[in-house]
């Protein structure tokens, strides 16, 4: 926040004279041209419930903002409303695990990772219990500022033994994901994009797979390792770095924890390309440094080592546009620094 | 009372014999505490007698098969109450009596603070104070789900009060109307820091909880017939709603030099104690020790 809060402001428009909004929290992060499917996980939450009688929903008012709604109107007998009382749904979540149901509890990030911790850990975690914590507004996908922002999440779940932890790129990847983590049996933590959310993947031919990284398109100049919606950008950015010749391989890794470090090495260890890590999350205790930790354990030196991650800040509030260039994750963002590094 | 399964059916037993219950409990406690020459002994005296009702009068369970679907489920919210919780489950039957040398050791079944992967018949982790309840909710709700007839019981201390989270889940069950959940609250009136009363004051407690929606009732503690007709009146009431027990009980109950000491958290015990305070106990037997 440059200016101080006693100084009046005006109103700024952006590049073509447009009012910016401030992107609420039901908002989609799709950009105006992009192909989006609504609300991926409340659909294959309730496609795979019709299967598995085990599956109930829980959540902490926020059933619409994590598109669990939908499983709620499909299955109101297997839906709890735990009210606004993150501590008590991540606490019952367990006892309904222990009961031997398979519970899907659903929040957002902020909420989760720093009010609920101390539930997750010792009720859910420390037992290996099979609950699936899926929160919404992971990273800068909101302009609300730091209360809704989760910008540390991965960092503080990465800590947590027993803890599977995902972060979906896009529409296909969350559907996928959520029947994997559904089969899998323990403790999960996943990011959730909301809404309606980006199709990208299957442009790609992929499949999901649980603690699998996998390379989506190859290029020897430079290596991007990313995870998250920082896929999509990174996909994005390398389709407009080959128009200028530089041609970089996007290695997905949806899976922070258990983490796939047999691939990261093979592809990190291929071309002697420069390594570059994009994550929609803080640059301490995320993909960033789960990488750089990887490659120093095992000798791996690459060419060099760069990370395209959120400062370690409180972030502003404002436009998710404005707030996405202004900290770096914006694809001509990623454009442009990496062609500084690869150049 | 116990269901009736060959080989492990313990009959009811009159409310003589349960502080018979009480006293054996209140005895593999101190020998415990003198094992390792420290534990949260006067909380288990003072707790010995409402255990000793829940094991032996209220709940159902099969000693050999502690994970039989059809038990009601004991949560132990406050994790270093274990050495408590540990003598009754060996007076049930659920540990072997021999354990007791090995208690806080390594590799032992009972570790200082209890751990449901550590231990037959701990059913969840506690420790954390405030968890307990939640997860007793979670139970509940998840076997009314399964249409199971089974109870949920949760001990917690009056400390855990405190907790907001505490708060949360007694407003979340009465929402959901967990009439399978029986909440016990051990008022010592002691945490760490000093009386409870004190440091965060929760009196009026009882009108707290059924300004909550909870059944609730408060008894002494240590009155083994209170308590009996408490759990009773629990477990037979129709109305829809979760309930409460609130058990005023003395610290060091059943030894006259422990009740009398000054009161404290973590309550000293030196060396050559342990041995006087089970020798006034066993004179005392269940008859007041002050008297012993």
């Amino acid at each position: 926040m440059p200016l101080d809060k006693y100084t009046p402001r005006q109103v700024k428009l952006g590049p073509n004279g447009e009012r910016l909004m401030t992107s609420a929290m039901i908002a989609s992060i799709a950009g105006p041209d992009q192909r989006t499917a609504p609300a991926p996980f409340g659909h294959a939450l309730t496609k795979l419930a019709a299967s598995n009688p085990k599956i109930v929903g829980m959540t902490a008012d926020l059933s619409k903002y994590t598109d669990l709604h939908v499983f709620a109107k499909a299955y109101p007998e297997r839906f709890f409303q735990m009210g606004m009382a993150e501590q008590v749904l991540m606490g019952s979540a367990a006892g309904m695990a222990r009961e031997g149901f398979t519970v899907f509890a659903t929040t957002y990030a902020v909420f989760a990772s720093r009010r609920a911790y101390d539930f997750i850990c010792m009720c859910i975690a420390e037992e290996k219990l099979d609950v699936k914590i899926v929160c919404a507004l992971p990273g800068l996908t909101t302009g609300y500022g730091p209360s809704h922002q989760a910008t540390e999440d991965l960092a503080i779940f990465r800590g947590l033994p027993n803890m599977t932890i995902i972060d979906p790129c896009d529409a296909l990847e969350i559907e996928q994901a959520t029947a994997a983590i559904a089969a899998h049996q323990g403790p999960v933590y996943m990011r959730l994009l909301r809404g309606n959310v980006p199709l990208v993947l299957d442009e790609y031919g992929y499949t999901f797979e649980l603690g699998k990284a996998k390379m989506l398109r190859d290029g020897p100049d430079a290596l991007l390792i990313s995870t998250g919606l920082m896929t999509m950008r990174a996909l994005e950015a390398a389709k407009a770095l080959e128009k200028d010749r530089v041609k970089v391989g996007v290695l997905h890794v949806p899976t922070i924890k258990p983490f796939d470090e047999a691939t990261i090495l093979r592809e990190a260890n291929r071309l002697g390309r420069p390594v570059i890590t994009l994550e929609n999350h803080s640059i301490v205790g995320g993909l960033g440094e789960a990488v750089a930790g990887v490659l120093m354990r095992s000798d791996t030196r690459p060419a060099r080592f760069r990370q395209i991650a959120l400062p370690d800040q409180f972030l502003d509030a404002g436009a998710l546009p404005t707030l996405h260039d202004r900290y770096g994750i914006s694809t001509s963002e990623v454009v442009r620094r990496v062609k500084a590094w690869v150049g | 009372m116990m269901t009736d399964t060959p080989g492990s059916a313990v009959p009811h037993l009159p409310n003589r014999t349960l502080a018979d219950r009480a006293y054996h409990i209140r005895r593999h406690a101190l020998r415990m505490g003198e094992v390792q020459g420290q534990g949260y002994i006067a909380q288990a005296l003072g707790a010995a007698d409402l255990l000793a009702v829940s094991y032996f009068h209220a709940l159902t369970y099969k000693p050999h098969d502690p994970e039989w679907e059809g038990r009601d489920r004991f949560c132990l919210s406050i994790g270093h109450y274990a050495i408590a919780l540990y003598a009754a489950l060996i007076e049930a039957g659920i540990l072997p009596e021999n354990e007791i040398e090995t208690y806080g050791g390594d590799d032992s079944r009972m570790p200082m603070s209890g751990m449901a992967a550590y231990t037959p018949g701990m059913e969840i982790t506690g420790g954390s104070l405030g968890q307990g309840l939640t997860v007793a909710m979670g139970m509940a709700m998840g076997l009314r789900q399964k249409r199971s007839k089974a109870w949920v019981y949760n001990l917690m201390s009056d400390g855990e009060l405190d907790e907001g989270s505490t708060w949360e889940a007694a407003m979340a069950a009465s929402s959901h109307k967990l009439c399978n959940l029986i909440c016990i609250v051990d008022v010592n009136n002691m945490q760490a820091d000093g009386p409870s009363t004190h440091i965060s004051n929760f009196e009026p407690l009882g009108p707290k909880w059924e300004a909550f929606g909870w059944h609730t009732q408060r008894v002494n503690g240590n009155d083994i017939e209170a308590l009996v007709a408490a759990f009773d009146a629990a477990k037979a009431l129709e109305e829809p709603r979760p309930r409460v027990i609130i058990c005023d009980t003395a610290m060091g109950k059943g030894v006259d030099f422990l009740e009398a000491r000054e009161r404290n958290h973590f309550m000293r015990v030196e060396a050559d104690e342990w041995a006087k305070a089970i020798a006034v106990l066993d004179a005392g037997g269940m008859l007041d020790a002050r008297r012993a």
